[in-house]
């Protein structure tokens, strides 16, 4: 959700996030063929990472630990007005279920959101279908449809707030919440 | 709050009677701002009506203060009788004024007038100041602590009067009395049904773009008595008044859930209705106000819903891959227009009540949402958008499309209670602020509705009785 918060705390679990990713494919039914890419330039922070005590990681099965996991990428990204899964959303999805299956105790909500362009009861029946059929394919991979839940914000809850085609691409998404 | 009492036109002697002594002495009115306003016609009655497309012409009309027999003190918020009756030809002249129809000059341009003139205007003067039409009024104290308040509309060319009536409110009410006044005087001028005397449910919108608080709120039509009723820790969507204005009925995020509301006006008390354990939305009630409709999303395909507004099972009217939301009732119950995408892309279909025959309705390109049916029953107001969103009407086969505005994002329309003038909001690009707009059927009267902070998804309860 912020990334720049996100990154640094990635910098010290990096150890953790590759480790955990590779135990994780073993467990997922259709595992990747390879890893996921790189969420991008980890961190072009000009502050010194954290004073390294012993890296210590997030408490596993937390939803730190989730983002972690899945090397900060709780999210999947549509196409205007679409909610099919693209195989980049595949891989995203895939790696999460590796995660949601390590920890069979916990429970998810999938957020689902339109982007601003759109009237607000068609936007929030949107955001449910887009979050649907995150959780459907999560399903599919084998996690226990009773411990996802979804939740529509339609246009309400931008990520980007700006009025651009960018934004409004950032903003049609599904974003993975892991219940602490 | 409610007026209790409302006895229409009984109490006109009475109030005037009331009157008692009082200085007949004349004043020459101030020269009006209507500088060149065209002639009045014949019978009082404006030609055209609001939803002509051709021009019409102001009618004139001249609202001084409201007179009093005697000058006491009242419980009322603006004052005392005087006070009051100059408020009120205020509300009446802010009333008149916003729709295309009237050119209204009230009490800050006009001098008052002394009481008998109220039932015997001083014609020869206003004629010579250029009014057509001729708003008098008196506000009197009762003695039970009630305001009486009469109105009355002359035809200064003709010297009539055409029309009268008076109402004993309680002293809160007195923004009410303006509101039938003007009801009054549009009616008679316009041939057209009341609306002034309604109010509003809406989203109130504060905060960032990306973390705005949204409440529900109500007001007056013309934005008085404003009252926010959520507090805004859950997020707040879509309402609607029931026709008695008892309920309101929306959407609330309450507990991370949307569920939807049935919120009690007078013991400020809620109840879930429908909770089906999906999310539920886009709430409307029918015009009797004993149904309810909804839409529920399940495994990512949302149908519409009726159930009845006391509770009880649910009934799934349509049933088609896609997303089926929202939904007006037409004026007589027996159909209801909502939008799908069952199609390919949003537009505009129409159903029995029951939702027997199903079929799509909009068929002029780009996509149609949020179908509101004129409480007339000839009109549908809706969102077109193709690029940006505009609130446009059609018939009720889909035929004669027209936009009403044109900015970057206007959307949910609703209907005055005369189904003459449409509510909906606009978003502004960028910073996503909202503001509540209405727009006559011409397209060419638009003006936005004030409100203490942003607004959204407004909607139009029925004339007050």
């Amino acid at each position: 959700m912020m990334p720049s918060m996100l990154n640094t705390r990635l910098l010290s679990a990096g150890v953790l996030v590759s480790v955990s990713a590779l135990a994780l494919s073993a467990c997922a039914p259709k595992p990747p063929k390879q890893l996921p890419p790189e969420p991008g330039p980890p961190v072009t922070n000009t502050m010194p990472a954290p004073a390294p005590v012993v890296p210590v990681g997030p408490a596993p099965g937390s939803q730190a630990d989730f983002l972690a996991s899945v090397n900060g990428r709780d999210t999947i990204h549509f196409a205007l007005d679409k909610y099919d899964i693209d195989q980049i959303s595949a891989d995203i999805l895939r790696v999460q279920a590796g995660w949601l299956l390590k920890y069979p105790g916990k429970k998810a909500t999938i957020e689902g959101h339109a982007d601003e362009r759109g009237t607000r009861d068609y936007n929030l029946a949107l955001g449910e279908r887009r979050a649907n059929s995150a959780k459907a394919f999560l399903v599919s991979l084998g996690v226990d449809a009773s411990r996802l839940t979804t939740v529509s914000y339609g246009k309400e809850r931008p990520v980007d707030t700006a009025s651009t085609e960018e934004a409004w691409a950032k903003n049609r998404r599904a974003v993975t919440v892991t219940i602490d | 709050m409610m007026m209790r009492k409302f006895s229409c036109g009984l109490l006109a002697g009475a109030a005037l009677m009331a009157a008692g002594a009082i200085h007949a002495q004349t004043i020459a009115p101030a020269p009006m701002v209507t500088p060149n306003p065209p002639p009045a016609a014949d019978n009082g009655v404006l030609t055209g009506t609001v939803s002509d497309d051709t021009a019409w012409q102001s009618l004139g009309i001249a609202i001084p203060s409201f007179a009093t027999n005697a000058d006491v003190p009242t419980a009322a918020s603006a004052g005392s009788t005087a006070q009051v009756g100059r408020a009120i030809a205020e509300v009446i002249t802010g009333d008149l004024k916003n729709n295309g129809l009237f050119k209204p000059t009230g009490p800050n341009s006009l001098p008052p007038i002394p009481i008998i003139q109220v039932l015997t205007p001083d014609f020869p003067t206003w004629s010579t100041r250029g009014a057509e039409m001729l708003v008098h009024g008196s506000v009197s104290a009762a003695s039970n602590g009630n305001l009486v308040v009469g109105c009355y509309l002359y035809d200064v060319s003709l010297r009539q009067q055409l029309v009268k009536a008076t109402w004993e409110m309680a002293p809160g009410d007195w923004r009410r009395a303006a509101h039938k006044c003007a009801d009054t005087v549009y009616s008679r001028l316009s041939g057209e049904s009341p609306f002034f005397d309604s109010r509003i449910a809406y989203i109130a919108e504060t905060g960032p773009k990306d973390h705005r608080m949204k409440r529900l709120a109500i007001m007056d039509s013309d934005g008085a008595n404003h009252r926010f009723i959520t507090t805004g820790q859950a997020m707040a969507l879509t309402p609607r008044f029931s026709p008695d204005y008892r309920k309101i009925v929306y959407l609330s995020y309450l507990n991370g859930r949307p569920r939807i509301y049935v919120y009690d006006v007078e013991s400020a008390s809620q109840k879930m209705i429908a909770e089906p354990g999906s999310p539920a939305f886009a709430p409307r009630w029918s015009p009797d106000g004993k149904w309810i409709l909804y839409s529920m999303a399940h495994a990512g395909n949302t149908n519409i819903y009726r159930v009845s507004s006391q509770g009880g099972i649910s009934q799934k009217l349509t049933e088609t891959p896609g997303i089926n939301v929202g939904g007006s009732y037409s004026p007589d119950g027996s159909k209801i227009v909502f939008e799908s995408d069952r199609g390919g892309s949003q537009q505009i279909y129409v159903m029995n009540a029951d939702g027997s025959n199903q079929r799509r309705i909009s068929f002029f390109g780009g996509r149609a949402a949020t179908p509101e049916w004129s409480p007339r029953g000839d009109q549908i107001a809706f969102t077109h958008i193709a690029g940006n969103l505009r609130i446009a009407v059609m018939g009720v086969d889909g035929g004669g499309m027209r936009y009403l505005t044109n900015a970057w994002q206007d959307e949910a329309p609703t209907w005055a209670p005369n189904g003459r003038i449409i509510q909906f909001f606009r978003t502004e690009k960028g910073t996503g602020k909202t503001s509540i707009w209405q727009v006559d059927l011409t397209g060419r009267n638009e003006r936005r509705l004030p409100t203490p902070v942003d607004g959204s998804d407004p909607s139009w309860g029925p004339v007050r009785q």
